[in-house]
Order: C-alpha cells, then structure tokens, then sequence
C-alpha cells in the first residue's frame, strides 16, 4: 500500500491542460496539416499518406478534422473549414455524454492504438463526457478506423444497425475516409460515407491523439475560443 | 540451397526437387535441428506454381531453400501436418492463395477467405463475393454439459477483429478456435503489382504496431536486391527506432497486463509511459508510429548530437520510472497469483508449433533473430537474449521487462556513439528473377519478407510473414484446460496482431 501511495506521488499528475490552456507544441518534425503552395488543384487530405517523401511540405499544425467530405480537399490561398458543432437538439442529447463504439474494419491497429491513448492520464478522454463503450447497443455513436474490408463490411453495417438513433458516426484515418493506400484493392472499400453517412472526418496515418480530440471537442463545441 | 539473412539468389539457382524428395527433405530436417520458417506459393511463367520452403537453422545462423513444382493439372500435394503441425497454417494459406490441395490436412479451412491467386475453382468451392469469414464449421466438442462461446469479430475494447470460438465444460476450455481474416487487405497481391515507392508505404502499414520493423525488412529485401551499401548511421537509426518501438509496445502490455489482473495504478503509469516512447519516435521521424523513417538506402531523418542529448536523457528517466512501477507490478501478491501457471507452453510444445519470438522465448525456446541471424547494426551490438522459464503470463510479462532493461541500456549505449557519415546512400536498380529473404526481430519476434524481382524492377512475388503467423495457435494452445475468464490476461499475454496475420 506505501508503495502504490510512495508511486502515486512520484508519478504525479500528468493530465494536458488543453483546452484551457493552448495544446502543447508538437515536435518540430511532426506532419501535420499540409502547406499548400503553387499546387495546380487541391489536395485531400482524406487520401494522402502524410509520408515524408511525397513532396509536400507539412506544417506543425495538428488541427485537420472536418464535417463534410469534400472540405478535405485543401485549395490554396482557402483555410480549411474545420469541423463543425453538431446542431442544438443534437448537442443536447450528446453534449454532456457521449458513448463511442470502435469499429476497426482491417485498419493496421495504429489508427486503434492512437484512439486508446485519449483513454491515458495524459488526455483523460472522459473528463470530456466522452466514453468508448463495449456495446454498440450501449453507443451513441462508432468510430471507424481501416479500409472497410471486404470481411468487416457486414459486421461494420450490423455494429451502425445497432446503435439506437440518432447516431453519430466518425472515420478516423485515411483508410476510413478514402481507402488511403488500400483503395485499388478489391479487398477494400472507397471510404466510410460510400456505405454510411459520415459526421466527422479525422485524417492522418494515424491522426495524432490531438488532432482526434480536437475533432471530438468540436463536434461537441467544447473547445473554448483562445484554442479554435 | 543455402542462404542467409538478407542474401539473395537467382530463382533458377534454387534446386527443384521432386515432390516426394521435397517433402521428406523437409521433414528429416525439421525432425533433426530445423524450423520451418517460411513456405509459400509463387506462379511461374509457366502456369506452374513453385511452392517454396525455408528452413531456418537457428543455430549455425543460416537458412535453407528447398522447391518443388505443382502442375496445375494436379494441383495436390501431400500435407505436412499431420508429421510437422508448424505446417499447418502455411498450408491452408498455400491452398486458399493457390487452390493447390494438402492432401490429408487435419483441418483444412481458409485463412482469409478471398479468391484465390490463379483463378482457378476454390478447393472449398466458396465463392469469394459471398462467403465471408466465420460463416464455416468450426470444431464441435459433444457432450452433455458442453457448451460454445463465440466471441467476435467485434471486441469489447479499442482493438481489431476476430473471431474465438470456444468449446467449454462449465468454466473450463476445452477447445478454441480463433478464426482470423477479417483484416485482409490483399497486401501481397498490391505489393506484387505496384511501383517501391507505393510498396514502401504498404509495408509501413502492414502492422502499425510493428511500423519499423515491417518497413526495415522490405528496405532490406531492396537493398539486397539493388546491391546498395547502407550507410552505418542509418542502420544505427534502424537499431535505434526498433528498440523505441519494442520499449512502446512492451511497457504498454505490462500496463494492459496489470489492467486485466485487476491493478489499476500501473496500467496507467504504464500507458502514460508507453506513450514517451511514442513521442520519442515523433520526434525522430515526425510520426508517432515511426512511418516514414526507413526508406531503401538508409534513414529520412538523421539524429544530430542535440537530439541524442535529449534522448538520452529522457531514456535514463523513463528508465527509473519502469523500474518503479515495474516493481510495484512484480512485488504484487494479487497479480503474481493471477500471472503464475496460467496459459503454460512447454518448451516441446513451443518448438513442436514453431513459436517464434517473445511468446517463444517465454517457453525458453533461444529464438532472437538479433541474435540468431543478426544483420545491420546488431551484427556490432550484442543484446543478451532473455529467456522465461516457465512458459507462462508470468513468463510473457518477465520477459518483456528483462528485454525493456536491455533495449533502454542498448539505447543509451548507442546514442552518445553513433557511427559518423551520411544516412542515406541511393539504391540502384534491382537485379531481375532473383529472391531474397529478410529477417528482423520485431517486438513480437520473427518478421520475415521474400521478394522475387521481375524485369520490369518491381516484385513478381511478395511474401510478408508476420511472427503472429506463427504464435496465433500457441494462444489456442495456452487456453486448453484454463478458464475461460482467463482468456483476456492469456489473449494480452501473446497480444497479436490480426492485420499482420490477415495482410
């Protein structure tokens, strides 16, 4: 019992302040939101990799959640419009409380691993009223992560059935919202809304924790102004 | 023929024995010092299929390949198993890939269920639009107060699909059946087809958890091919970042250990800790999971003195942090009773099913791929080997506290003395029609990629192989005669992977 106590006090707290105070700096090195610059088009960062040799050049922002699709795709000289407040009669229902259930569907477990951090001390995701549940029948909503194989689709579809209505569903990581790498495989889906509508796109490979609890807090309007 | 780790050969070199020959060659082998590493399918151009099998003499560090031909007029050959059952997966993935039939195979059923890679009629005669996994017989135990629990593919927690299907009496298990395949991606038909650039991102993302050793193998399996020199500093940096990766992924199952025995104050220390390796590995290459860092030729990202500074730094304080609370976790009465002679492989067991790695060195099998077949950077640094006695959760936990020590004092050693000079050196052109083998020692154990080059300078063929492969069935094995509330302490004991097991 000394030794949990003794343990206990060296350990201390190591809860983030975000978001009352700003999100800690990210490393110098860290791929985050893509610098667009002289590209003919867009980009959609629902499709690339993040990988340091594709020839793009990423900033250290780690803000990059979306509601629509198609505001994925990155257009030079426009920010991006960043995920939206779900609407009053939703944030009523969920603001205070709200259950996820996961779904990996072939995602390479990075994606899965990086959204079980926001369950560590350091993000301690359910001081935000946010809580993943073993039971979609228990859920309020899913997380997707992976391709959407060709063997997880009607587990995936019966998981969403479960979940009594309204519901809200989430694709975290590139292979959920696109395919990402996987997408010319017949193995593999083209994305999360080609099967079901989507509230909140998180991209990345994997997205950082931050970036998918950035995405959470806004879909829940719980990010105070000095940290948008 | 033989061969070592990270050597190469031409496909014609590679001596085609008759089937007979080929199959008792492997088994007089197996039964004498081998191991049965690898064995797969590849088509020829001539609408054969050569099967290939690698045998891996652990001790005098080499490997052995053997061949044989299968017309597609038969397309049968007779099944291992039932004399080596470390065959067993091998040969159900060998007949759903190439719907070439083991004959007298003791459980024949799909690994992955997809369609088969020649386009011939499926030996199951599913149809792959339709069947999916899980839909297929599983084996029934009879009896009065028997009863089946399934279990998936959608788990309770954040973590992948599959499906366990268990024959209890009462509490006890009698049987289990794991059934995988809902992760499959096609990454080896998509590794075949597409150019290095693309292949190197699939093989970043063939196992998240083990991004670094998956991408470092199929570096070298390039490097090889292209007779490229990497340069010592990036084969440091390789070292560097696999150990990183272990240290992430162990101290992070000593937390889920300590969480599923019911001791909540380590298992948030613990994932708390997991994720300063992480960060660490961000640092480094701008990516939790170190995707992006190993690339044919060497490193993307070089560690300047600053850098090792600070690392090693940190290491010399997370250090004493784990041995806090690692203490705290092995000096615990209520844990150690849960820990202690639950989910037991013997050792004759483990080498019996071909257990590799961390699971396998928990059974006392000397099985190090650092070690037993070192290349890169460990052919100059020694790690000692650790080794559990007795074969149990305790055992699986010990061992991956001995190997964070190790890994931490390999860190801290390397760090302030990284060789001088550049890290990337760029790789030329592949040879054509040739194989080569890589092996790495992932934080799971033995990672081994095949790739047979084509003219065109990509890959004819492309065989990943997971240490989950292997050890699937060892988790099967550990449940018999334990209770069935033991299986999630059992399950994170060997804490698999299905997407590396699926591809």
């Amino acid at each position: 019992m000394l030794n949990i106590l003794k343990t206990r006090f060296k350990q201390g707290c190591k809860t983030l302040s975000f978001p009352k105070a700003p999100a800690p700096k990210l490393p110098l090195r860290y791929r985050g939101r893509p610098v667009i610059a002289g590209q003919e088009g867009g980009m959609d960062l629902g499709k690339i990799s993040f990988n340091p040799d594709s020839g793009t050049a990423y900033s250290n922002d780690y803000r990059m959640a979306v509601s629509q699709r198609e505001d994925l795709v990155l257009t030079q000289g426009n920010e991006l419009v960043l995920a939206r407040a779900l609407n009053d009669k939703m944030l009523k229902i969920f603001g205070r409380s709200l259950k996820l259930r996961q779904v990996s569907a072939g995602g390479c477990n990075a994606c899965e691993l990086d959204l079980n951090v926001l369950n560590t001390p350091v993000f301690d995701l359910s001081r935000f009223g946010i809580q993943f549940v073993a039971s979609p029948r228990h859920a309020d909503g899913i997380v997707v992560t992976g391709p959407i194989t060709r063997n997880m689709r009607e587990a995936l579809l019966k998981t969403y059935e479960a979940v009594p209505e309204p519901k809200i569903v989430i694709a975290v990581g590139g292979c959920a919202i696109s395919g990402g790498i996987f997408s010319d495989s017949p193995q593999a889906s083209k994305g999360l809304n080609t099967l079901i509508p989507v509230d909140l796109y998180i991209p990345g490979c994997p997205p950082h924790p931050m970036t998918i609890l950035d995405g959470l807090l806004r879909l829940l309007d719980k990010l105070p102004a000095r940290v948008r | 023929m033989e061969l070592f780790n990270g050597g190469q050969i031409p496909l014609s070199k590679i001596s085609t024995l008759g089937l007979e020959e080929f199959r008792t060659q492997i088994l007089n082998r197996c039964h004498a010092d081998a191991r049965l590493v690898n064995f797969f399918g590849h088509l020829e151009p001539s609408g054969q299929v050569r099967l290939l099998a690698i045998l891996g003499l652990d001790e005098e560090a080499s490997l052995e390949i053997l061949s044989t031909m299968i017309s597609p007029a038969s397309a049968q050959f007779g099944s291992l198993t039932n004399d080596l059952p470390q065959a067993h997966l091998f040969e159900r993935e060998i007949a759903e890939q190439w719907a070439i039939l083991p004959q007298g195979h003791p459980w024949l059923k799909p690994v992955r269920y997809h369609s088969n890679y020649r386009g011939a009629v499926d030996i199951w005669k599913n149809i792959a639009a339709k069947t999916i996994p899980g839909e297929y017989p599983f084996y029934a135990v009879e009896g009065e107060e028997v009863h089946e629990v399934g279990v998936g593919p959608v788990h309770a927690g954040i973590i992948e699909p599959g499906h366990f299907r268990f024959q209890c009496h009462g509490e006890e298990i009698l049987h289990l059946e794991i059934q995988l395949g809902y992760q499959h991606r096609g990454i080896e038909p998509l590794m075949a087809g597409a150019n290095l650039k693309r292949s190197m991102l699939l093989s970043e993302s063939t196992a998240g958890d083990t991004a670094i050793g998956h991408s470092t193998a199929f570096c070298e399996v390039v490097e090889s091919l292209s007779g490229c020199a990497v340069p010592a500093r990036a084969q440091a940096i390789r070292a560097i970042a696999l150990e990183l990766e272990r240290l992430a992924n162990h101290v992070g199952d000593l937390g889920a250990l300590g969480m599923d025995a019911g001791f909540l104050p380590t298992s948030g220390y613990f994932g708390r800790m997991r994720g300063d390796y992480l960060n660490l590995l961000l640092t480094l290459t701008g990516n939790r999971f170190g995707k992006g860092l190993c690339r044919p030729g060497g490193v993307l990202f070089d560690i300047d003195a600053p850098m090792a500074d600070e690392f090693c730094y940190k290491l010399k304080k997370y250090k004493e942090e784990f041995q806090d609370v690692s203490d705290l976790l092995f000096s615990r009465p209520s844990v150690l009773a849960r820990f202690e002679g639950v989910g037991t492989i013997a050792l004759k067991d483990a080498k019996i099913l071909g257990l590799v790695g961390l699971a396998g060195r928990a059974s006392q099998m000397e099985c190090d791929v650092r070690i037993n077949y070192s290349s890169g950077m460990w052919q100059f640094h020694h790690v000692p080997i650790s080794l559990g006695a007795s074969g149990d959760v305790y055992a699986r936990a010990l061992v991956r506290r001995q190997e964070v020590f190790r890994s931490l004092e390999f860190l801290l050693k390397i760090l302030p003395s990284l060789p001088a000079g550049d890290v990337f050196a760029r790789p030329g052109p592949m040879r054509p029609d040739m194989l080569c083998v890589s092996m790495v020692e992932g934080w799971r154990g033995e990672i081994m990629h095949v790739g047979i080059s084509d003219a065109n300078g990509g890959f004819a063929r492309y065989k990943i192989k997971d240490p989950s492969f292997h050890n699937w069935a060892g988790l099967a094995l550990a449940m018999r005669g334990q209770e069935i509330s033991d299986f999630p302490l059992c399950n994170k004991s060997f804490n698999l992977s299905y997407c590396g097991h699926d591809l």
